[in-house]
């Protein structure tokens, strides 16, 4: 098939463009504004998306799939990355009693 | 939705209803598979995890101290300038239009990608393998219990 599909022709990149940045600001300040760990942990993965969403953009608008390979590898990382976050968490609940980060602020507890 | 709901519970539920709307557009971007592995590994086991986790530690409400009010509008400004910088670089930036003669609607499937991942990407790949095997000696031996430590949370 060679024919462009009338999506990618009539919404410009901008729009994607803006909606992956936008994305990425609310996960920003979710993570700036929050005590929670795990919320700060969701917002990380929020920002991730946004990344990935940006990267299919251009690999859709340009038919470089390269774009959607490295989509594939930042999912895969982000969850060996959860994994090994939440263990950590659950890990700091076993110590604190809290998953507050305000209250990690000494190197030895 | 997700940053700003007390209740946790809420938040995940938020993010998944995120990821599915982000699948959405990975259909509509002709990006099938990564629409459905985006369901796959990010609403249906990552967020699992995280439910898991909430569940597991019991949190209900936000019944922490929250951030001082300098600390969040300090957070808020600073996201916000840099959203207008965002925005402000976007504008300026031409983007090449998409090369009608060039097009090639096969590259969102599956069979194109596998064929790219196994022939350009293969080492990647098998990196991403042992990437996986050290997360998961990790993540085992952060939940081991220490001795001497009581069964109980």
């Amino acid at each position: 098939m060679k024919e462009v599909p009338e999506i990618l022709q009539q919404i410009p990149q901008n729009y994607y463009v803006l909606l992956s940045s936008t994305l990425f600001i609310i996960g920003v300040i979710g993570v700036l504004t929050r005590r929670n760990a795990l919320i700060i942990f969701m917002s990380v993965e929020l920002m991730l998306n946004a990344v990935n969403l940006l990267l299919t953009t251009f690999s859709a608008y340009k038919s470089d799939p390269t774009g959607q390979v490295f989509v594939f590898f930042i999912m895969a990382v982000a969850a060996a990355e959860v994994a090994v976050g939440l263990a950590i968490i659950v890990m700091m609940y076993r110590y604190m009693r809290s998953i507050d980060v305000g209250i990690l602020d000494r190197l030895k507890f | 939705m997700v940053v700003f709901s007390k209740n946790p519970i809420h938040s995940v539920l938020y993010l998944i209803l995120t990821f599915f709307t982000i699948s959405g557009h990975y259909v509509l971007l002709n990006a099938q598979f990564l629409a459905a592995v985006n369901i796959i590994v990010y609403a249906g086991a990552i967020m699992v995890l995280f439910l898991f986790v909430i569940m597991f530690l019991n949190l209900k409400k936000e019944s922490e101290v929250h951030k001082t009010n300098l600390a969040k509008a300090a957070a808020v400004i600073s996201g916000g300038i840099l959203l207008v910088i965002f925005v402000a670089v976007f504008r300026k930036a031409t983007f090449v239009p998409v090369d009608a003669t060039n097009f090639n609607s096969q590259i969102g499937m599956v069979k194109t990608l596998g064929q790219i991942l196994y022939k350009d990407f293969l080492v990647p790949f098998e990196l991403v393998s042992v990437l996986f095997l050290s997360a998961m000696v990790g993540a085992v031996m952060l939940g081991k219990k220490e001795e001497g430590e009581r069964n109980t949370f």
